[in-house]
Formats: C-alpha cells, sequence, structure tokens
C-alpha cells in the first residue's frame, strides 16, 4: 500500500508536516516532525529509485485519473536520481540546523521557519516527480514562494535580507510568469500539459513560430531560477543574507531543481533535434557558460564575505551545467548530471562549514576566518576538502564532474572548451586559496576565544565531505547512476501508454 | 480591409495581453517604490491570466455544462489553471507586501534609491571598524 503510493507519499508527507510545525509551537518538536519528515522522503527516494531502474517508468496517477488527462507523476532514473539528491541534502541540512537555527532565528519564529524549510522541501520533490507542465509550475511556486520567506528570515542579524528576498520575489515571479506564458503558447499548440504527451505532438511542429516563442519563455523562465549567468542577479544577495541553512539548502537543492526542470524541458519535451533547439544550445548556451565560469570566478576572486564569494562560484558552476547542456550529446548530459550531484554534495558542505564558523565567530567575512585552522580543524578541514573538490583535485567528486565534462567536449572535438573548463578550474584555486591562507596562515586575532563547532553541527558536514572524498575514489557508482538518468532523459517515450504512443 | 479590420479586432484579447505585459514588467524594472513594483507585477501576471482565458474561448462556443442545447463549448481547462495561477498570484503579492511593511520597519523607506544608499553606507562603516 505504502510501496504503491509511495511516489505521491513523499511529496505529500513533508507539505502535511507544515501545518504540523505551526502547531507545534516547541522548536525541537517541530525540528523532529520536519527531520522525520526529510528522513522518510530520503528513504523514499532510495526506494523510488531502485523501482525505477527496475520497472524504467513509475508512473503515478493522481486521484486515479489517468494521463493525459490527469495529472501524473512519472519517475524514471533521471528524476528519481534528483529526488536522491533534494532529500539528501535536505536530510543533512535538517539535522545539522538543530544547532544552527536557534543562534540565526529567534525561538517563537523557529516552528514557523520549519513550517516554510518543509514546503520548500516538499515543493522541490514535486517539481522533481511531476509528468505534468503546469503541475510543475505550481510546485515550482511553492518551493520558490517559502524559499521567499526562508531568505528573509536572515532579517534577525542583517536587515539586507529583507531587500534580497525582495530582489528575490520579483525576479522568481517574472520567471515563474514567463514559464506559464511558454507553457500557454505550447498547450496552444498540442491542447495537452502532460510533458511525454507534448513531446509525442510538437515533433513534427518544428517550423511554428508558436513553438519557438514558447520555448523561449520556457526557456528564460526557468534560466531566471536556476540563475543561469545573466539572469542571476538575485542569487549573490540572496544566498549571503539568507541564514546558513537555508543558504546550504537553497545552493544545493534549489538550482539542481531547476536545473532537473531545463534538462526535462530541453531534452525530454522539446528535443536536441529540432533545428532551432540545436541552435539555441550552440550559440546561446556555450557562450553563456564559458562567460559565466569566466566572470563569476573573477567577481569571486574580489569578494570579502565568503558567503558571497561562494555564492558567485555557484553561478560560476553553473556555466558548466550550461557546458554540459550545450553539448547535446550523452557524454555531456551525463556529465552535467554528475556534476549536479557532485555540486551539491560539495557546495552544500561548504555552506556547511561556513555555518560552522558563523556559529563561533557571528561573521562570515574573509577575515573572521583568520587562524581558524588551529581553532576549528575540523570544520577548515572540511572546508578544505570542499574547496578542494570545487577546484578539482583528483580524489574528490569536484575531479570526477571536469574529467567527465572534458570527455564530453573532446568527444565533440571543442578542445578549446576543453581548456577553457581546465582553466576556470585554476581562478576557483585562487578564490578559494585567500580564505584557506586566512584559516591556515595568518593569525588569529588576539584574545579570541573560539573554539571547535558542536559534534551536532560536524558529523552532518563530515558526512557530505566523506561522500565527496569516497565517491570522488570510487566514482563508477553516481557515473553510472548519471549515465542511466542522461538515457531516461533523452528517451521521451519510453513506457508511455499505448493512447498516448508516437 | 473588413477582414484585416476583423482579425486585428478578434485577436483585441492578445493586444490587451501585450500591452499590460509589456507594460507591468516596465513598471517593475522602472519604478524606485517597491510598492508600484509590487503593482507593475500584479499587471504583469493579470496579463497572462487574460492571455490563458482568451486561448480557452471558442468562437460561438457556450460555458462547458451539458445541458443537450448547446453543442459548441469553451475549453474550460485554461479557465482552472488560471484558478491556480491566480492562487500564486495572491500568495505572490501577499509575501511581497509583508517584505514591504518588513522593509519599511527596518529601513524606515521603501525607495529603492534610499535603501542602497543605506546599505552602501552601512557597507562602508564595516569596512572602517575592520
Amino acid at each position: 500500500m505504502i510501496r504503491q503510493h509511495l511516489a505521491i507519499l513523499q511529496v505529500m508527507l513533508p507539505m502535511l508536516c507544515a501545518p504540523l510545525c505551526v502547531f507545534a509551537r516547541r522548536p525541537v518538536i517541530a525540528w523532529l516532525i520536519a527531520t522525520a519528515a526529510t528522513l522518510f522522503a530520503l528513504a523514499g527516494s532510495f526506494i523510488l529509485f531502485a523501482q525505477a531502474l527496475n520497472a524504467g517508468v513509475i508512473s503515478y496517477h493522481l486521484g486515479g485519473w489517468a494521463p493525459p488527462w490527469g495529472i501524473e507523476f512519472r519517475l524514471d532514473a533521471a528524476n528519481s536520481f534528483v529526488l536522491i539528491i533534494v532529500s539528501l541534502v535536505g536530510a543533512v541540512c535538517m539535522i545539522y540546523g538543530r544547532d544552527s537555527i536557534p543562534r540565526e532565528i529567534k525561538s517563537s519564529d523557529q516552528p514557523l521557519f520549519y513550517t516554510m524549510m518543509m514546503l520548500c522541501f516538499s515543493g522541490m520533490l514535486g517539481v522533481t516527480s511531476t509528468g505534468d507542465a503546469f503541475n510543475l509550475f505550481v510546485f515550482l511556486e511553492i518551493f520558490s514562494l517559502s524559499s521567499y520567506v526562508l531568505v528573509a528570515m536572515g532579517a534577525g542579524s542583517d536587515r539586507r535580507a529583507l531587500t534580497a528576498a525582495f530582489t528575490y520575489l520579483l525576479l522568481g515571479t517574472i520567471g515563474a510568469t514567463f514559464f506559464v506564458i511558454g507553457l500557454g503558447f505550447i498547450y496552444v499548440l498540442t491542447g495537452t500539459l502532460n510533458m511525454a504527451d507534448i513531446a509525442v505532438r510538437i515533433a513534427g511542429m518544428s517550423g511554428s513560430g508558436t513553438l519557438h516563442v514558447g520555448f523561449a519563455f520556457i526557456i528564460v523562465g526557468i534560466g531566471l531560477k536556476l540563475a543561469i549567468f545573466p539572469l542571476h542577479l538575485w542569487l549573490p544577495n540572496a544566498y549571503t543574507h539568507a541564514p546558513s541553512v537555508v543558504t546550504a539548502l537553497l545552493a544545493g537543492t534549489s538550482t539542481k531543481v531547476a536545473l532537473y526542470a531545463l534538462l526535462r524541458m530541453l531534452y525530454t519535451v522539446f528535443s536536441p533535434d529540432l533545428p532551432f533547439e540545436a541552435l539555441i544550445l550552440h550559440y546561446l548556451f556555450l557562450p553563456l557558460g564559458l562567460t559565466a565560469v569566466f566572470v563569476a570566478s573573477i567577481i569571486a576572486l574580489f569578494q570579502s564575505d565568503v558567503k558571497r564569494l561562494l555564492a558567485w562560484s555557484s553561478i560560476a558552476q553553473s556555466g558548466y551545467f550550461l557546458l554540459g547542456v550545450s553539448f547535446a550529446n550523452i557524454g555531456g548530459l551525463t556529465a552535467t548530471l554528475v556534476h549536479m550531484f557532485n555540486h551539491a554534495i560539495m557546495k552544500s558542505s561548504l555552506f556547511l562549514a561556513v555555518g560552522c564558523v558563523v556559529y563561533r565567530t557571528g561573521s562570515c567575512s574573509v577575515a573572521s576566518f583568520r587562524g581558524l585552522g588551529q581553532k576549528m580543524p575540523w570544520t577548515m578541514s572540511a572546508f578544505v576538502i570542499g574547496g578542494l573538490s570545487m577546484i578539482g583535485v583528483p580524489a574528490t567528486v569536484g575531479f570526477v564532474s571536469k574529467w567527465y565534462l572534458v570527455l564530453a567536449a573532446l568527444e565533440r572535438g571543442w578542445w578549446p572548451v576543453a581548456f577553457a573548463i581546465v582553466a576556470g578550474s585554476l581562478l576557483a584555486l585562487f578564490y578559494f586559496g585567500r580564505v584557506i591562507e586566512a584559516a591556515y596562515l595568518q593569525p588569529s586575532p588576539e584574545n579570541s576565544a573560539v573554539t571547535e563547532a558542536p559534534v551536532s553541527m560536524l558529523a552532518p558536514l563530515w558526512a557530505l565531505t566523506i561522500s565527496c572524498l569516497a565517491l570522488g575514489i570510487n566514482s563508477e557508482l553516481t557515473v553510472s547512476t548519471a549515465r542511466a538518468a542522461a538515457e531516461a532523459l533523452l528517451a521521451p517515450h519510453a513506457g508511455l501508454p499505448a493512447h498516448m504512443g508516437p | 480591409m473588413v477582414n484585416a479590420f476583423t482579425s486585428s479586432i478578434g485577436h483585441f484579447n492578445y493586444w490587451a495581453s501585450v500591452l499590460l505585459m509589456t507594460s507591468g514588467i516596465y513598471i517593475v524594472l522602472s519604478r524606485g517604490n517597491l510598492i508600484k513594483k509590487i503593482i507593475g507585477l500584479n499587471l504583469f501576471q493579470v496579463s497572462v491570466f487574460m492571455l490563458f482565458i482568451s486561448m480557452g474561448k471558442v468562437t460561438g462556443g457556450t460555458a462547458p455544462i451539458l445541458t443537450g442545447r448547446h453543442e459548441i463549448f469553451s475549453n474550460p481547462l485554461p479557465h482552472v489553471l488560471i484558478l491556480t495561477a491566480i492562487v500564486v498570484g495572491v500568495a505572490t503579492t501577499a509575501i511581497g507586501l509583508a517584505l514591504v511593511v518588513r522593509i519599511k520597519y527596518a529601513y524606515g523607506t521603501i525607495e529603492e534609491d534610499e535603501i542602497l544608499a543605506l546599505d552602501l553606507a552601512r557597507e562602508q562603516m564595516d569596512a572602517r571598524a575592520q
């Protein structure tokens, strides 16, 4: 019974826990409810992933209405893989939050904070699971609206969180509305909202202007949520001023979910075989990806706030995603998916490490990292491993992603792009080098009484750090999974019922 | 001539929604007052509602209620979708306005340039303190 309805349960359970958290009143109880829900979703997503690999596609019909008329949750190797990313990072952040959240949010607000966390989490799982394009918009807005509030929760320590959240709200809403406009055009053309069904119906319409307009609106809309390079303006402030846990959660999951939505649109609903999409991938995504890698990395070099530095690094990393997407071959798509998983792990672990520093020093400027190598050895060594991984040093997950990206570039014969990927990593060396230099080579300020962060925060941090190393040494698991996911994305017609087939 | 006239009138809803859409976006980008930005955002969203509803209209069709007296019906699905989108829009506006209230308390102003100036002054003070 539970197994049969697991696809919907793991989205609904966190959503139902949201009002429970409001009524909990005591922060600890709200935390327990939220953590239990995320752990349930984590277990559920592993089971769903195993089922999806076995069965090919899990199709769950909401309310028993058969697709394409009813809403369908459609899980294949690709989105169940993303489910694992989201619920893994979510669970780690929740466990970490027990000690970190009371430091940054006042206790009367904490149950409401967990409510928003649950809504955000369930929205992200929903975006990932659904097979219906309009339902995707609804879940996208559930998770976006709650993340605006989560970012604004940072106002307890810095009022700039409010303006950051406001900008995020404006741009996020414009993005979501663009997505709906695009969807309207696609609906006019095809008369359906089921993504697999749309894919079947637009196969022969590549010359239609309506299709081009719809495609453009959808890609720009998702691009705003994903913070693709010129659409990234909301991201640095939102990441900098949000509470530590929120930043770690958003950095690890929200852009990944938006990236998944982009991949689903580009590869399943539309197809790289459509002539206009091939042009966009080649002449828009490739240059934008390269620009993002270099411009954002160079801006990161000049940041004095470590959270902001990491936020710019996230924008640079989204450049790598775009590069992987623009290769439009199975190698590039595999590299993107591997990097999606790896980046979620390493960026979350970096933000959690910064959270530990904020917990002890109350600041996240590069200056406040001085001498922390001795004072907070566990936190800083996790930060160093995360940093090395972002640079792409062998034996870390970052190396695996860069390796497959370079391979995919060479497969297309684009060796200058492969060279640029390596050069971009070199820039990461400089901006992480600045923080690590401050932590290990500069003396700590006089009479600072900073000590190591509590174990309850170090344990989740190190869980991510160890998986960062383990999956970097034994990359077989993530790479084979990502390849299966890439194949699922490129096979939109797999497992369709007869009445919806091409 | 008559044809061109009727077809442009026939697309009146689309022209109107394009006009609202562009003016909405323009207000969001050009106005410094946060409340005006929210109004622009609302205009932008409403234009999309109009776009969808217009798409669902079938010429000569009535409301899709099966009475046996009519044979052509408008498509009800866009209405249902927009009902959901309206809820999303209301929630967005509510959060936006709540943020504006908090910004007013925290900064004492809701003009974007004044907020930026206050933030800049604060950053310079922090930099000097270090």
